[in-house]
């Protein structure tokens, strides 16, 4: 059970970082600065982080990204990066356009 | 942990996150939140196809969904202070076949008889609105006024706000059973056993809501369907309308940053019976998405699909939702079973259930939701 009054006594306010406007997420272009807003907001998974600033969404679906979000949430929560759920894998594994996904033979 | 409050929202999905919104907006500040899973929103809040439509919905609902798209949708994000990416381009609900006409064109006259402005279009109408779409398409019905918004920032920015306001969230805190004492409805019981109280109980829970309505007696004639989605990687803008089909094979919208979002089916469905917590995709549905989706927007054929989801969407047997009070159990305000279509009415029914709260009017009358309307037919 997770109280979000008390979490979010715990961690304190947001303090302003000097690096706070370095993109993390680069296909979808979110800072730093974003994420760790987002935490004292009360995002507190990585799905909601993801879900509510889209990190993790692009193109490469987070795999380059995925690490550092989740030591930037991890931080700022308190916690070791260990005890945060990563977030879904989601298929398919690579994007792949529709032509080549729809032709599975299913409708024959 | 705050464990007693005047207010207990049971499940901190779009509704409750409104309710719990308009309730601490009004003054009522509080109110404690519970949710079952560690993410707000988790449940079909966030796996949903984002529509705010009036077309083809039921009469029972017709007055809060027009109530919402008038009154709540175009102001929502400067209210909340997030851009909750509310877009009002319309709804078209494409047409193949003599047959597709006529069944769009009885849902168009349904939705006339009701106050919707839905006309139907011809071929080269369609193409006007949007120039994207197969040439195999031979006639549309019109919504001008539905759109579409963003569910999962909807969904959060309601909660932010409600938080800011000093509203109390529990995550992770699965209910159990609704206790009453002295005949009211005033104990909420969660699975590791913690026990809230309050005086007033909103049951917002989806599908889950069926067996803690149980617990004090009521039962609501509900199931669970599994529905899917596919995100296609930013493509540069293309429309802005929600499309849907007079098959309904698929629809679906492109998305302020620029993926498409299509909600799609292989026509199993019916079948699926994994445990609720088990949402992942089939092997089958994305790629017939896929079909039926460049069947209508061949132009779409090399764009890449990234992700794929699904969630459980809490059928009620008459399609529209319960949102009552309950009268056997005082203090108890159920709103649940939304049938698949809760998203787009989320704000209006999150105002109607803060005002039922505080013992006041709604502001339309929803007295044909109520939780005592189904009879036995036989």
């Amino acid at each position: 059970m997770i109280s979000v009054d008390d979490k979010l006594k715990e961690i304190g306010k947001y303090i302003p970082q000097p690096d706070d406007d370095m993109l993390v997420c680069r296909c979808e272009e979110v800072t730093k600065g974003e994420i760790r807003q987002a935490v004292h907001a009360g995002m507190f998974t990585i799905e909601e982080i993801r879900r509510f600033l889209r990190c993790g969404m692009g193109l490469c679906q987070g795999q380059t990204c995925g690490k550092l979000v989740k030591g930037i949430v991890a931080r700022e929560l308190k916690v070791s990066p260990a005890e945060l759920e990563p977030a879904v894998s989601r298929a398919p594994m690579r994007p792949m356009e529709m032509e080549i996904l729809g032709r599975d033979g299913g409708d024959k | 942990m705050k464990k007693a409050a005047d207010v207990i929202i049971i499940g901190g999905g779009i509704n409750g996150c409104a309710a719990a919104y308009y309730l601490a907006k009004r003054g009522v500040k509080d109110v404690i939140v519970l949710e079952a899973a560690k993410s707000i929103g988790h449940g079909g809040s966030s796996r949903n196809g984002g529509g705010v439509r009036q077309s083809g919905r039921d009469p029972r609902e017709l007055p809060y969904a027009m109530y919402a798209v008038k009154h709540m949708w175009p102001t929502l994000s400067e209210e909340l202070g997030v851009d909750v990416e509310y877009c009002q381009a319309g709804n078209l609900r494409l047409g193949k076949t003599e047959a597709h006409l006529e069944k769009l064109n009885r849902l168009a006259q349904n939705a006339r008889n009701a106050g919707v402005d839905v006309r139907m279009i011809d071929a080269k109408e369609v193409k006007e609105i949007n120039p994207y779409l197969s040439d195999e398409i031979i006639g549309a019905s019109w919504c001008p006024t539905d759109g579409h918004a963003n569910p999962m920032l909807t969904t959060l920015a309601y909660y932010k706000r409600a938080v800011e306001l000093g509203v109390s969230f529990v995550k992770d805190a699965p209910v159990k059973a609704i206790q009453k004492v002295k005949g009211k409805a005033r104990k909420v019981i969660t699975a590791d056993g913690t026990v809230f109280e309050g005086e007033t109980m909103i049951l917002a829970a989806g599908y889950e809501s069926r067996e803690i309505a149980r617990t004090v007696g009521i039962d609501i004639p509900m199931t669970r369907y599994f529905e899917e989605a596919l995100v296609t990687e930013m493509q540069p803008p293309m429309f802005d309308q929600m499309l849907g089909t007079a098959d309904a094979d698929f629809y679906g919208h492109q998305a302020k940053h620029g993926s498409f979002v299509f909600g799609s089916e292989c026509g199993l469905e019916e079948a699926a019976d994994m445990p609720l917590t088990d949402t992942r995709t089939s092997s089958l549905t994305m790629s017939a998405g896929c079909r039926a989706i460049m069947g209508y927007i061949p132009a779409l054929k090399d764009a890449k699909i990234v992700r794929s989801w699904g969630g459980w969407l809490d059928m009620c047997i008459d399609e529209v939702p319960v949102i009552s009070p309950v009268e056997e159990v005082p203090g108890l305000i159920l709103a649940c079973a939304f049938t698949g279509h809760g998203f787009g009415t989320a704000p209006s029914v999150g105002l109607m259930l803060s005002q039922m709260v505080v013992g006041e009017e709604t502001v339309v009358d929803i007295s044909a939701l109520r939780y005592n309307r189904f009879k036995a037919d036989r």
